[in-house]
């Protein structure tokens, strides 16, 4: 039985240490990922809010799919991107009008024929109803379009701010980690600060001095929070400049630059992965937070966290409170399991840290 | 030790340097000239009457004057200087807004602040080392299971969702009243109540803050106290312990639980700065009067002697819990010996 055991899994060891290349560590991961149901529920529901982050406008959207209007047929969904591209242009029966109110026409709209911009005074803070799912904030949006379109923030915060976190991270972790020594004692003092630094309040700060604008609040999040990935890129570089492999391509004669991230970086992504994906949660958790205070993002535009702002004032809205708080709760519940998922599967020593 | 601590202190200076440098030229080089936004209240006013070109002048006028008054025509080095001179003594200059000392309003509401993150940091310790011990004295039973998805699920409840829901659904909206929407002391608080009623009434009203500041610290710790606590659990003394006949609760309480406390020590440096986040957040839906209030307004009002002196305590606050929390786990675990081993 102990025979059969270790036979079967030779070809797996072997395989794992062979497969330098990326795709097999990846393709391994993944088996093991997969085995744990919770967390691969996490990655559906990751994949979900992706899908309707990308498919925004065609859930919640106050153009039909279809139109049948004065003997021709339109799909002015289709044809606002075409237009957005520059390759279209709307014909003048339809230019600026309310689609919902043309006479004699036919038209098949999106499950939530609003966009979270379509302001009605005249329905202020209705309650959820068959007409408004989710109800409408004080100016007679519709929050169920808020809320949809809202994904589109927090995956755009996950990719944008995190994607700058884990560039800086990378590079100056790399350097500190790689040339150790002095250069490693100034980099880790820089660690020190930003470790010290009130981040929350630099960052609200920053926000609030500059022009209101999502990709500043992006970028700024991003560059207050590359401290985790720094310090763990730089473990991993210290741990793996003294190896065999290392010194040989420095004997060789491969440049500093081609040695970090040719033959160091792709086996100290591992760890750093797990930080990232927590990083992406924390983020969005940032940018909620941002969005309530009403820093850095522009009046106009609805995330998740204006429309729990307009629920802290006006306290008999309920359904502005709970919906788009637990919207973001799922997501960084999601990011977070997934993270954890990632985290047994890639560093077993790393558990139960944070 | 006192070596250490010297070295300590020593090695604080360049991170305190360098993070009130980061602060202040991020507030200098910020677009919005302060004095211009000072200006431009009187200015908005004056072009609604129609403004002439002499008016135009004066404000100008008035402007330059202004700026020098508060050193902002010199170059940033020396503004810096002056500055890191100045607060040596304290001095955090005057507010943009109301002209008052920068040091009085800060020390009028830090109290409060220190009060909030005091409980809550309590709260934190007290729910979660008897948490901690519980599930790694029963792992893998159902409790333990319980609240390792508690604790999971309430570190990715966002704080502000918290907050907003606890003051829709409990803080006297529509639904129930049991707590107060905001504030320290009901209104007709008075020095003349019994004392219990004055505990009473400041109980009530600092709950919820401290809760909804906590949560989130109690929910890790509790993990790292399981792993940590499981982590002792597994070594070889704590076999012998048992294997002397000594009953069980002895054995966790005495062997076990002080040996993995001593991680815990060093997680208090890495919730300060996330309380101090979070008071931002608390302070200014439920009201309170403390710096995170303080610093928000000061940050909409661009109030930079405010923002620069809050940012420079806070900072100042995490470095002290930083030493603070090595300090102590110096004084709880007798092997760690400072000095020439670090580094």
């Amino acid at each position: 039985m102990s025979a059969l055991q270790s036979n079967q899994a030779a070809p797996e060891e072997i395989g794992s240490a062979e497969s330098t290349t990326s795709a097999g560590l990846w393709r391994d991961v993944w088996k093991r990922f997969k085995r744990n149901s919770i967390a691969l529920t996490g990655f559906y529901v990751v994949c979900i809010l992706a899908c309707m982050a990308l498919s925004a406008d065609f859930l919640a959207n106050d153009k039909p799919y279809y139109l049948r209007y004065g003997g021709n047929t339109y799909f002015p969904i289709l044809r606002s991107y075409m237009v957005a591209a520059g390759v279209g242009h709307w014909p003048p029966e339809l230019l600026n009008v309310d689609f919902k109110k043309l006479d004699g026409a036919q038209a098949f709209f999106p499950p939530v024929p609003y966009r979270p911009t379509n302001i009605n005074l005249l329905e202020p803070l209705e309650p959820p109803s068959g007409k408004h799912w989710l109800g409408t904030d004080k100016l007679g949006r519709d929050v169920m379009a808020g809320m949809i379109h809202g994904s589109r923030i927090s995956l755009s915060i996950g990719f944008v701010a995190v994607g700058i976190a884990v560039i800086i991270g990378l590079v100056l972790g790399a350097i500190a980690g790689y040339f150790a020594g002095w250069v490693d004692l100034v980099i880790s003092r820089l660690f020190e600060i930003m470790l010290s630094i009130p981040t929350f309040f630099l960052l609200i700060t920053v926000a609030a001095l500059l022009p209101p604008s999502i990709f500043l609040t992006m970028a700024i999040i991003g560059a207050t929070s590359w401290v985790g990935i720094a310090r763990f890129t730089r473990n991993e570089f210290l741990r793996i400049r003294n190896q065999d492999y290392v010194t040989s391509a420095i004997a060789l004669g491969v440049t500093d630059r081609n040695v970090m991230f040719k033959h160091i970086l792709p086996n100290a992504l591992a760890p750093v992965i797990v930080s990232v994906v927590l990083g992406i949660a924390g983020a969005i958790l940032v940018e909620s937070s941002l969005s309530f205070l009403g820093i850095g993002v522009p009046a106009e535009l609805v995330t998740w966290g204006s429309i729990l702002q307009e629920a802290s004032t006006t306290t008999f809205a309920w359904w502005l409170a709970v919906f788009p708080g637990f919207a973001i709760f799922i997501t960084v519940l999601a990011y977070y399991l997934v993270g954890e998922g990632l985290r047994e599967v890639l560093d077993p020593r790393l558990r139960g840290l944070r | 030790m006192t070596g250490y601590l010297i070295k300590r202190l020593l090695l604080m200076v360049p991170t305190f340097i360098g993070i009130t440098l980061i602060g202040f030229l991020i507030m200098r080089l910020a677009p919005g000239d302060p004095a211009e936004l000072r200006a431009a209240g009187g200015l908005g006013a004056a072009a609604g009457a129609g403004i002439s070109v002499e008016k135009r002048g004066s404000v100008d006028e008035a402007i330059a004057q202004w700026r020098a008054q508060y050193g902002l025509d010199k170059p940033l080095h020396v503004q810096y200087l002056v500055w890191l001179k100045n607060i040596g003594t304290l001095n955090f200059g005057e507010s943009f807004k109301d002209n008052q000392s920068v040091w009085s309003k800060i020390a009028e509401r830090l109290p409060v602040t220190i009060k909030l993150n005091f409980w809550s940091i309590l709260v934190v310790y007290l729910v979660a080392i008897p948490l901690g011990v519980y599930s790694a004295t029963h792992p893998n039973s159902f409790g333990d299971q319980v609240t390792t998805l508690a604790a999971f699920i309430l570190f990715a409840v966002p704080l502000v969702w918290a907050a907003t829901m606890a003051i829709v659904f409990i803080c006297g909206g529509d639904f129930y009243y049991l707590f107060p929407p905001g504030g320290l002391e009901s209104i007709d608080f008075s020095d003349n109540w019994p004392i219990w009623r004055k505990l009473e009434d400041r109980a009530w009203h600092i709950f919820l803050p401290v809760v909804l500041l906590s949560y989130d610290g109690f929910a890790g710790l509790s993990r790292y106290m399981r792993a940590s606590m499981l982590e002792v659990l597994a070594q070889d003394y704590v076999q012998v312990a048992r294997a002397k006949g000594l009953p069980e609760k002895r054995v966790i309480l005495k062997h076990v639980l002080r040996n993995s406390l001593i991680p815990q020590v060093t997680i208090l440096a890495s919730i300060l700065p996330g309380l101090i986040g979070g008071s931002v957040i608390i302070e200014t839906i439920f009201s309170i009067p403390g710096l995170g209030q303080l610093g928000f307004e000061s940050v909409l009002a661009r109030d930079y002697p405010t923002v620069l002196a809050l940012f420079t305590v806070s900072a100042l606050l995490t470095l002290t819990g930083i030493l603070i929390s090595d300090l102590l786990l110096a004084a709880v675990d007798p092997r760690i010996v400072f000095g020439r081993r670090q580094q």
